[in-house]
Formats: structure tokens, sequence, C-alpha cells
């Protein structure tokens, strides 16, 4: 189906069905019940879920083909973020033409940077584009933002003011926010089921079939000769080049679209709230994608959209659990060694979930190159009680190499 | 005249510091072949010491004095650290005021001791793997570090003055005839870290370990070969470029009060200064990290920033762009380093 194979085709379809239930499946707990903080089916975690998603999967096109380690994709990002909101302050509200210039905008920016730092590999290319993410950092948060050219709005972040031309702009007839030809995206339609509420919202679906689109997009590029080339990259480029075949088209293509996918993440954050800030381009936002496809596992279709799920999930909750919700749950240890838990636990919770996402992700790189798709392969083979050799190869998602 | 000067001074007390980072950066890229990401946090932690060194100095203890009295006519109660109870108020007094420069002292044995650990616990396990796991698991130490200090001391910056002997402004220009006040302590930064880079030169070139050292740079095979354990060697080499980044960590102290994520800043402007001066040449880091401060001093002029606005904040990016694409192996870069 679509041109996939059969394995593909279903990997598609779960992640599809998965995807436009996910208001049903991340709201397994009561909204009353004290379980109800695990809940990930509110629109705001959601829209993450998948508009990160979109950012690794982008991301996993370069590092994971290619090897190309880039730690300046932030910047495409956040390039993604200003031209949509450009795109509110000018046009107007309809998300469509910010979506699109965000893809256009960061495409361009990402071949500028592309064929600059493409010329080295290795650790080169990475500090190449770290410092170009610094530098488009430093432009967007100061330069930029004088009062003669004021592109960005430093500090306070870009943002819609009532003195913005919006030239089809209509407030009669479309809502004063973001919206799909008046589909405003905050509408949400909330379904009452006994002790749960679900909520569905108009700017999680976009992002979703967006993301859907993207996700259908990747596994084309993956299984085509262009991704052959990319891998063949990745193993192996100087033989590549005696072969006599020019790698640099090939890579600079890649990074190229992976700089647009990040763009268009960009785009989708901005249309789901209207307002970009420069912090979106600091490098440790470049870090936080390289940790969310590293996690899922790179070089496979499924890791990095795991990957952004579990670290946007996990940031979400970590970072409401405090020493009381601890206390509730260990209550049924003696007091002595509840508080002992608490303590030792303490440092890892709340304000401390960097702390843990360090440590998750050095045990990862460590131990489980793979991600947690590896990871996942590993147990499935475990409990098989088979060999994991025969098996990687018959595997969908094992990793490019 | 005397502007220009000032700012080249400017610039050579931040350049110290890029050149501090960077040699220790290429040491360990030179001898182990590994690209350190937690090397601003080595940065760091040495700025912590002194912290700590600090605030251990300052332990003190309490008493009712009672011939003086605060506004509301009670007792004042007069803190007294224990220092100066030791030793008496002149000497213990000094002692808590010189706490920074103390501070290397306290600083060297722990960031040898870090370092050390950190590459037989950690690093040794990835020389075999490709680049960016090295980067990648450097990183995440990075982010571990930094978090376990934030943990520790809280996110905000910590004041820790240098000694008041050495907090004021002097005179530079008056041997020349010129009018340029400069705070002291920059100059002794500068000098200190002049001192460092040249006892690392000096060490490397005229001992018989900085020989071998440097034989295992050009060809680590061979010297393992000849019967030397020179995988021990590196792992001090580790230990002492550990220990530079935190010496420079020790110093930057007073002029800039330290923060969490102080390390991180520098690491990304290090690594540009790096691979400007070329990967793998220890004075090709040095050049380019003193270039680079000045050249970041002399685009923060009033002059500079008002005909082309926030040029200061992109100089460098810039530069190490140029630098890149005319001489793409850097300044001074060898033949052959990272070139697959």
């Amino acid at each position: 189906m679509f041109g996939l194979n059969k394995k593909d085709t279903s990997v598609l379809i779960i992640v599809a069905v998965m995807v436009m239930l996910a208001p049903f499946l991340l709201n397994p707990f009561p909204s009353a019940s004290g379980l109800a903080q695990f809940n990930a089916g509110y629109p705001d975690l959601m829209q993450k879920f998948v508009i990160f998603g979109i950012f690794a999967i982008g991301f996993n096109i370069l590092f994971g083909l290619t090897g190309y380690l880039s730690f300046g994709h932030a910047a495409f990002l956040g390039v993604g973020s200003y031209s949509c909101v450009w795109m509110f302050k000018l046009l107007g509200y309809n998300v469509l033409p910010g979506i699109l210039l965000s893809i256009a905008v960061s495409g361009v920016f990402a071949l500028l940077i592309g064929y600059v730092s493409l010329r080295r590999s290795g650790i080169y290319f990475s500090i190449l584009t770290l410092a170009f993410a610094q530098m488009s950092y430093a432009l967007a948060y100061s330069v930029l933002s004088n009062p003669k050219f004021n592109l960005t709005n430093g500090e306070t972040g870009l943002q819609v003011y009532a003195d913005d031309p919006q030239w089809f702009h209509n407030p009669d007839r479309l809502p004063d926010l973001p919206h799909l030809f008046g589909l405003s995206m905050r509408a949400t339609y909330k379904l009452d089921l006994g002790a749960w509420e679900f909520q569905f919202n108009a700017g999680y679906y976009l992002c979703a079939v967006i993301m859907l689109a993207c996700f259908y997009l990747a596994i084309r590029i993956f299984r085509s000769p262009f991704g052959m080339m990319l891998r063949a990259v990745k193993s192996n480029q100087q033989r590549m080049n005696y072969t006599g075949l020019n790698s640099r088209p090939y890579t600079l293509a890649a990074f190229v679209i992976s700089g647009m996918y990040a763009g268009l993440a960009g785009g989708l954050l901005s249309a789901v709230d209207p307002l970009a800030g420069a912090e979106r381009m600091q490098w440790t936002a470049s870090g936080e994608v390289v940790l969310m496809t590293i996690l899922g596992g790179a070089g496979t279709l499924i890791g990095p959209v795991l990957g952004a799920g579990f670290i946007k999930y996990f940031e979400n909750i970590f970072s409401k659990i405090n020493d009381y919700v601890l206390h509730s749950w260990f209550s049924f240890l003696p007091d002595g060694m509840e508080d002992a838990v608490v303590f030792l636990i303490h440092p890892f919770i709340g304000k401390g979930w960097h702390l843990t996402l360090g440590i998750l992700f050095m045990l990862v790189v460590i131990f489980l190159p793979g991600g947690l798709v590896e990871g996942g392969q590993r147990l499935v083979n475990w409990i098989r009680g088979r060999k994991a050799k025969s098996s990687t190869a018959a595997h969908e998602t094992n990793p490019a190499e | 005249m005397d502007a220009i000067l000032l700012q080249i001074l400017n610039g050579l007390d931040k350049g110290s510091a890029y050149a501090l980072i960077a040699l220790g950066l290429t040491l360990i890229f030179g001898t182990l072949g590994v690209v350190n990401f937690a090397h601003g946090a080595l940065f760091m932690i040495g700025a912590f010491c002194a912290v700590t060194l600090q605030r251990i100095l300052n332990l003190s203890f309490e008493t009712v004095d009672e011939t003086q009295t605060d506004f509301l006519g009670n007792p004042l109660k007069v803190k007294t650290p224990y220092v100066e109870a030791w030793f008496g108020p002149d000497i213990g007094g000094s002692i808590v005021d010189w706490a920074v420069p103390l501070a290397i002292l306290f600083a060297i044995p722990i960031m040898i001791g870090v370092g050390y650990v950190m590459e037989r616990g950690l690093i040794k396990h990835f020389y075999k793997r490709p680049h960016a796991d090295q980067i990648l698991v450097t990183f995440g130490l990075a982010i571990v570090l930094q978090e376990v200090v934030k943990y520790f001391y809280g996110a905000n910056p910590i004041q820790t003055p240098a000694p008041d002997a050495l907090n004021g402004v002097m005179n530079l220009g008056a041997v020349i005839g010129m009018d340029i006040i400069y705070p002291v302590w920059r100059v002794v930064y500068f000098a200190f870290a002049v001192l460092i880079i040249g006892g690392i030169f000096c060490f490397l070139q005229f001992t018989t370990f900085g020989m071998v050292v440097r034989a295992g740079m050009a060809d680590r095979e061979t010297v393992g070969l000849l019967g030397i354990n020179i995988d021990r060697r590196f792992t001090i080499m580790f230990g002492i470029a550990a220990a530079v980044a935190g010496l420079a960590g020790v110093m930057y102290t007073p002029i800039n009060p330290p923060n969490y994520h102080m390390g991180m800043d520098f690491l990304v402007l290090s690594f540009v200064v790096v691979v400007v001066g070329g990967m793998g040449s220890l004075p090709g880091a040095v050049l380019a990290g003193f270039l680079l401060g000045i050249l970041e001093s002399f685009a923060s002029t009033t002059w500079a920033t008002t005909t082309l606005p926030g040029i200061n904040q992109i100089i460098i990016y810039l530069v190490a762009i140029a630098v890149l694409l005319t001489r793409p192996r850097g300044l001074m870069g060898r033949k052959g380093v990272m070139e697959d």
C-alpha cells in the first residue's frame, strides 16, 4: 500500500492508529483519581509529542542515515517559528501560509548552513553546525532585535500585536487565534465517558496528520535509492568517493530535508501557540533533539518518535512529582525508611529532571547504542529465547547499519 | 592609542580563559583522540572548587559580643570564622581573604582526581567507538555534572571576590607614559594563564615524560611497541588537562561569578577556538584563544557596535567560518588529524 512493502505498511498503520487514538490511549486514568496526573492526554502535551516527533524524524534522516551529527538543528526550529509568526503578523491567523513559509525559509537556511558545514565531516561538522546555531541564537536574541531592524523582538519573543497589518484577517468571521480556514487551533471537543474525560483538540489533529505525512515521507526516503546512498555515506564515505561518486549533493540534500522537517516543527510550534522566542534556538535545544533520537534509536524508523514522546512525557511528569507525592507513595514503609527513600529520590525529580535525563542518556549511549528500539528488540529476543543475531536481520525496525 | 591598548588588554583576559580551556581540549584530543564535551564542565567544577574553599574557610561560630549592640539594643552576635580563631585575626583574616588564590592548591588534586576517574571510569571504554558516541557520552556527562553542581549550589551566580589587595585597579600605562587604568585581578589572570601555558609547554618539551607523551601523540602504536605503558601516561595527561581547565575556572571566579552553566557557555566558544587554531595543535589553540579574545573585545567597542549592532556576539563565529572555508585545517593544523 502507498508504495510500501507489507511490513512498512503495517508500521505506518500502527503509528497512524496510535496517533489518531492518542487522546484515549494517553488518558488511561480517570480524571478524579490520584493517578490522573500521569495522564498525558491533554492538548498541550500531545501537541508537543507529535511536533517534537516531526523534529526528531527529520533529525534522524540526517544523523541516522548519513551519520553526520549536527549540533545545530534547533536553529532551523527557531527560524521556522519566527517565519510562521511573521506570517501571522502580516497576513493573518491562518496557519497554512505560516507553515509553508517556515518550511521554505528553513530550507533555504539549511541550504546555506549545510553548504558551508558539509565541507567538513566528523567532529568539524558537529562543531561548525554548533557554531552556526549559536550564531543564529545570538542574532535572534540581540542583533536582529535592534529598534532599526526588529526581526525577532529579542528577549520578549516575537508575537502578534494589535497594530500589525494582518491584511487578510477578518475579525468578524475568523477567530483571533491561529486557525485553519476558521477552525481554531485551540478548539477542543471534550468527551465525558464515565469517570474519564477525553479531549480532542484541533491543533493536535492538524499536527498529527502532518506528522503522519512526515513519517510516511521518511519511510519512503529510508527505502529509496537515495536513502541507500545516504547509508553508504555512513558506512564508508571514502570508498564511495573512490568509486567516482560525489557524495556531497546527497548529504546536502539530506541536510536540507532534515532542516525543513525542523522548520516545519518550528512552524507548528508557533501555529499552536503564536509566540516565538530565541531560546528555541539555543544549543541545549539542539542537544535535546539529539537526545531524543539517540534515546529512541538512531537510524530506526520509529525510534525518534518514541524518543520524542518519552522525553516530553517524562519531562512533564517528572517535573510534577514533588516530595509530597513521594511521601504518599512510600507511606506504606516504616517512617524512617520512608524519609530515607524520599531523600534519595528527591534530587532526581521536580527540578532535578535534567539530572535524570542526563544519567539515562549516558546509560543508553554506554549500554544500548541502539536506543529504546534496540532495548525492545533485545527484550523480545530474550523472551523468545532466540539468538539476537538471527532475528535482527529479519526484524523490521533494525538500525541502519 | 590608549583605547587600542585597553581593548587588547580586555581581550587578553577573556582570551586567557579561551586559551586555557582550548589547550586542555587539544591535549585530550591530541593524546587520547577523544572529543571531550565535558571539558566545559571541568572548567565549571574548578570554579566551584574556589567557591567551596571559600565556604569552608568562612565556616564560623557565633559569639555574643556584650560591648557592641545592634539597633534594638540587644548584644550583637559576632560571627568568627574558625580559621581566624585558630590563627589569630591577622593571619586568619588574610587566609579567608585569599581564598581564591588558595583554591589553586585545593583544586589541583581535586581536578587531577576528577580527570583520572573520568578517564578510567568512562572515556577509556570509548576509544574504539565512533567519535559521535564520544561526543554524546561526554555531552551526557556534562549535563549530569552541571545538574549535580546545580543541586548543591543552586542556580544563582555566587559572588567570589578576589583578595582585597588584588581587587583594585592599577595604571598599567605609567611605564610608557600613558593612562591605562585596568583591574589588577585581570592582569593577574593573564599572568597566571601565561605561566600555566608556559609550564605545560616546558613540561612537554623538556622532560622525559613530556617527550614520551609527544612521541605517543605522533605514533601511539610504536611507542607502545617499545615497551612503554603509553595509556598510563595519557591518563595522567588527561588529569593534567582537567587540572588546567579547573585552574582556569578557579581564577576566573572573581571576574565572573560562577553559576552552574558557565561551563557550557565557555565550551562552545572553546571548541570554535580549537577549530580555528587547528585540531590537535597546541600552539594553535593558544594563539587562536588569544586572537579571538582580542578580536571579540575590539568588536565590543562602542564604535563597532554602533556601526554593526551586535557584531560582538557573532564575530567569533564569523571568523571561525571564514577560517574553516579558507584554511580548512585551521591556523596551525597538522595534516592527517581528524581528516576521516
